[in-house]
């Protein structure tokens, strides 16, 4: 039986359609991602880590949390690998497991005032809760 | 010309100026907008992956209510125009993940006939610019906003991804700065105009958000603006929450000034 790194791993491809082995090493994606200083692993270490398996280490940090889904990474990178699609698979990878929902509708009373938009609490949900 | 109009749940709650000054803006332009029926809640972004199919389902039901009133569908907040649109673009060139929709849609009470991303996508700026056009708008101007300057916030989502969204140079956009001059403003150019200004992300990590957009409104006033325009409800949030310096409001609002509309004519009489 594959162990689940191996799983993951391709469950993540499928899911995001991205290739990592079209990448070139050229840094781009950290270089402009606006997250860089909060990540422990970066866009570019996520599509090497991606490609060489190494997919529960990236499941248990926080820096699948870091990404704004601002698609700088996607629009700049050289080679079109699209670096967030990765991390948004891996994080709903993350997430889908049992108990394993980043945030919940109870957190939200204490995380907003009188003038948040609704387009952030719907946001939110959709990309830390399953 | 008629359209399609896609509000969008915070445009009825939070961002009502938005959603007021677009639609009287669009009447004097001669734009008649048709609020789409019983419309829900695009979820605020648009999840990439592809087996994420229940989520996107509302946008698909919008698109589906344009094309079958025959007419384009237009949004006024970015956030509603990112989703719509990339959800579009999945209806017409992912065929496993329209595949997929159509068999959920078969199942609603009067099913429509199956959709492949035919409707077409329009943000009320590109309506502005390719339709109307600006120097049509330019002509409508009745209260020009001359001498003021003025820093237009693209953010990420009217631009990126630009692949979807063909919406400008998503590097070196013009979109609104002509808007602005076309209002008789001078437009304020600076390094941050399409970077992020956090999102989200000011629920799990509040700091992050307030660095993000400080960084913007800072770039803005630095290079001398004295008001900055947004399309996205919660970037203007994150402007104003994380303190910056200039007022914010959004590109409607200065559009109805400009035409003169700001003002309800109706509510003047009671």
């Amino acid at each position: 039986m594959q162990n689940k790194n191996e799983l993951v791993r391709e469950q993540v491809l499928r899911m995001s359609g991205v290739n990592p082995r079209k990448c070139m090493r050229c840094g781009k994606c950290s270089a402009t991602c606006p997250s860089y200083d909060e990540m422990e692993y970066h866009p570019h270490q996520f599509v090497y880590m991606v490609e060489n398996g190494d997919i529960e280490t990236l499941m248990n940090s926080p820096s699948v949390y870091k990404c704004l889904s601002c698609f700088a990474c996607v629009d700049r990178c050289p080679r079109d690998v699209e670096p967030a699609k990765l991390i948004e698979a891996l994080r709903l990878c993350v997430i889908r497991e049992k108990d394993k929902n980043h945030m919940t509708a109870d957190d939200i009373p204490s995380l907003i005032d009188e003038d948040m938009p609704q387009q952030a609490l719907v946001s939110a949900m959709r990309k830390y809760s399953k | 010309m008629k359209v399609s109009y896609f509000p969008g749940c915070t445009l009825k709650t939070k961002a009502k100026e938005l959603d007021i000054y677009a639609r009287r803006s669009a009447e004097a332009l001669g734009i008649e907008m048709c609020e789409i029926e019983n419309w829900q809640c695009c979820g605020g972004v648009f999840v990439s992956a592809k087996d994420e199919i229940a989520s996107k389902l509302s946008s698909v039901r919008a698109l589906i209510a344009a094309r079958d009133s025959g007419t384009p569908l237009v949004t006024v907040c970015s956030a509603c125009h990112n989703v719509i649109k990339q959800t579009n673009a999945a209806m017409r060139t992912d065929e496993d993940f329209a595949k997929k929709v159509n068999l959920y849609m078969s199942q609603d009470k009067n099913p429509s006939e199956p959709y492949h991303g035919e409707t077409a996508v329009y943000h009320y700026l590109e309506l502005l610019r390719d339709t109307v056009g600006f120097d049509k708008i330019k002509e409508a101007v009745r209260n020009p906003l001359t001498g003021k300057k003025i820093a237009a916030y693209y953010g990420c989502m009217l631009l990126r991804p630009n692949k979807v969204m063909r919406f400008d140079d998503p590097e070196n956009p013009t979109l609104m700065e002509n808007f602005i001059r076309a209002l008789g403003a001078e437009p304020v150019i600076y390094p941050q105009r399409n970077e992020c200004c956090g999102g989200y992300v000011v629920l799990d990590d509040a700091e992050l958000a307030k660095k993000k957009s400080l960084s913007v409104s800072e770039g803005a006033k630095d290079h001398g603006a004295e008001m900055i325009v947004t399309a996205c409800p919660l970037c203007k949030y994150n402007l104003v929450k994380s303190g910056s310096e200039i007022p914010v409001i959004y590109f409607t609002e200065l559009l109805a000034e400009a035409l003169g509309v700001k003002e309800d004519k109706n509510a003047e009489q009671k």
